[in-house]
């Protein structure tokens, strides 16, 4: 899985460069952000601009990230999400867990 | 086209790396459903997601990750329904019995069965031929 990792400030920016986050390679995420977490980085922003697809696996391994987050008194925001990946938040209520934001930018300035 | 038949059967080994490929093979045969009037590209996006968790229950639950097991898979246009059946040849695992998630508990699992649910109009799991089959039809 292609993940780039930068270190803005205080906030980690992870950009998703893969098409699915699915059962295949959403472990990979959830991995990363343990890594991430037990370096004591706690902020975080996934950016899903470039994936089309997500699984109940890949919503998975960010509620994952959002709960070690909280639980650190740090937080987990999303950005980018295309309209299909947005639904999938919907339906299955995550919309309501995750702050969502259009762009990075937006997602950075936020903490 | 009135009689425009489909039928599509696939075995692949028991591994998540093929989810994607089996997922794109839905995709595509959603698209050429000409006589679907709603909109395509979610029909195929939605038939992508059943395809992709069906799969990965029956990878991990009921083959338990097992690499020399096999998944059996097929999708097939009957009269006005899509039809998508997936065998294994493992313990079994009965969506049908699976609890609904807790919208307001945060779990990171339990989501797949819910999804596969919500967006097909039929969902059916029973024994066969030694194994399990499980049965979505999706009314188009």
């Amino acid at each position: 899985m292609i993940l780039k990792v930068e270190e803005k400030d205080d906030v980690v920016l992870i950009q998703v460069k893969e098409e699915r986050l699915d059962a295949h390679n959403s472990g990979e995420l959830k991995n990363q952000m343990l890594n991430l977490f037990e370096e004591g980085k706690n902020h975080i922003v996934i950016d899903l601009q470039d994936v089309r697809f997500v699984d109940s696996s890949g919503l998975g391994a960010l509620v994952s990230g959002f709960k070690n987050a909280s639980a650190r008194n740090g937080n987990l925001k999303l950005c980018g999400l295309q309209p299909q990946v947005k639904s999938m938040f919907e339906l299955t209520r995550l919309h309501r867990v995750f702050e969502i934001f259009p762009g990075t930018d937006e997602a950075l300035d936020s903490f | 086209m009135k009689n425009e038949k489909i039928e599509v059967d696939i075995k692949v080994p028991n591994q998540t790396r093929y989810l994607s490929l089996i997922g794109k093979i839905g995709e595509d045969i959603a698209r050429t459903l000409k006589r679907y009037k709603g909109d395509r590209e979610e029909l195929a996006y939605h038939i992508n997601l059943v395809l992709t968790e069906s799969m990965t229950n029956a990878i991990r639950h009921a083959h338990e990750g097992d690499p020399t097991k096999e998944v059996h898979l097929t999708i097939s246009i009957q009269e006005s329904n899509l039809v998508i059946k997936v065998y294994d040849q493992g313990q079994g695992f009965d969506i049908s019995k699976a609890p609904m998630p807790k919208f307001k508990c945060l779990d990171e699992h339990g989501r797949g069965v819910f999804i596969i649910h919500s967006l097909m109009d039929s969902v059916t799991y029973r024994e066969f031929d030694g194994g399990h089959v499980l049965e979505m039809i999706k009314a188009l």
